[in-house]
């Protein structure tokens, strides 16, 4: 989805203003929101929290704090999963048939789930390239969720690694199961995203996935 | 904001989905348990130890897991080193993907609109603004976190360090230095 997210490249969008001591958080119902997001039975499928975050319509997600963000989108999962209903939110209490669910989540696991390595990694066909082929970003402008940036379509780089088969979000973000695919790192050169105005020796990797490369 | 996340909060926990222990528990975590701290810890073993130092750019999600630290969003992590001719920045251009387990949450700026649409454009821009010029004839990799692989810039260790054990190295290493907007 061509959403304002997509933001790599634009410029005039204000000072980046580093905090001095920036907390964790500013305000507990910050805290309150992540932790929300991460206990939520929701958060099973991140390529659906990142693509609900991006459907925030442009105005309001260049508005909004991060959390503010976060909590919109965690409101709009829980409804879509059937969790809550728009109203039970509205009032912070649950309607009289709700049914009760078991916590994904306790506190006597938080330990040790937080400090287990997970893997995005899955078993899939063989990859089409392999390091050092030269390859060319397709012209995808799909109305879904997607991970390949607007300033890096149609653009020619090279393979400078391989990681094997990974979870593909355009395709789990919509329900669509893991299908995974072949991810790569691609080198671009900075002259290739931006112009003769950007410097020779720089560069932008991005990871792909393979449907969106053709060979070049 | 405060009434509405509290409204929510009480209506996940009523409702069976969320278990508010548990929400404490995570909020500790995010708060104290993970951050810039960890990464430095990483930085200053593999400035210390050359064979570190080679186990974490081959395999650096293995290598941190070595010193205790994993979990999400540190799934698959990437270490890139800088060196007197290449410089490394790392952003998110689509969200906000960091490595959480080694560098915790992100700060704001790192989350913000102008760092995730100027980092890809202007690096050597963005750079400057946090305080360092680089030289022309440096190269600057900017690596866009466009999936689940997260990247961890290793600074160059500063000059006249040679004596400091790893406990003082880490104390010289900042959360900037390991995003890559700052030098050490």
């Amino acid at each position: 989805m061509n959403g304002v997210h997509d933001m790599g490249g634009l410029e005039n969008l204000g000072p980046i203003a580093p905090e001095p001591d920036e907390p964790v958080f500013h305000t507990a119902w910050e805290a309150r929101v992540h932790a929300l997001t991460v206990a939520s039975p929701t958060r099973r499928n991140i390529d659906e929290g990142r693509h609900q975050r991006e459907l925030i319509p442009g105005p309001q997600y260049l508005a909004m704090s991060y959390y503010e963000k976060w909590f919109t989108a965690l409101c709009a999962l829980l409804v879509k999963h059937g969790h809550a209903t728009p109203h039970e939110i509205a009032a912070g209490k649950a309607a009289p048939d709700s049914p009760k669910a078991e916590p994904l989540l306790t506190a006597a696991v938080v330990a040790e789930r937080m400090g287990r390595a997970g893997s995005y990694v899955r078993e899939a066909a063989a990859p089409q390239f392999a390091v050092g082929d030269t390859v060319k970003t397709r012209q995808l402008n799909p109305h879904g969720h997607t991970r390949l940036p607007r300033y890096a379509r149609g653009r020619q780089g090279v393979i400078v690694a391989t990681h094997g088969a990974h979870v593909f979000p355009d395709s789990h973000a919509h329900g669509q199961g893991e299908d995974p695919r072949p991810l790569y790192t691609v080198r671009f050169p900075a002259r290739e995203l931006w112009g003769e105005a950007a410097n020779p020796k720089d560069s932008v990797r991005l990871d792909l996935w393979e449907p969106y490369l053709e060979r070049s | 904001m405060a009434l509405r996340v509290k409204a929510l909060e009480s209506l996940m926990v009523e409702k069976g989905l969320v278990d508010p222990a548990a929400l404490d528990a995570l909020v500790d975590h995010f708060e104290h348990k993970v951050g810039p701290r960890n990464g430095a810890r990483v930085v200053a073993r593999a400035w210390s130890d050359p064979a570190y130092r080679t186990r974490l750019l081959a395999d650096a999600t293995v290598a941190i897991a070595e010193l205790g630290y994993a979990g999400g969003q540190g799934e698959h992590v990437v270490a890139v080193e800088n060196t007197p001719s290449v410089h490394n920045l790392v952003v998110c251009t689509l969200c906000s993907c960091y490595p959480w387990p080694v560098l915790g949450l992100p700060p704001v700026w790192y989350k913000s609109a102008p760092y995730r649409a100027r980092a890809v454009i202007d690096p050597r821009g963005v750079i400057a603004e946090f305080g360092t010029d680089l030289p022309e004839d440096v190269e600057v990799r900017v690596w866009d976190s466009t999936a689940e692989i997260r990247y961890l810039v290793i600074p160059r260790r500063p000059a006249g360090t040679e004596g400091l054990d790893e406990a003082a190295l880490a104390a010289l290493v900042t959360r900037d230095g390991m995003i890559g907007t700052a030098l050490l």
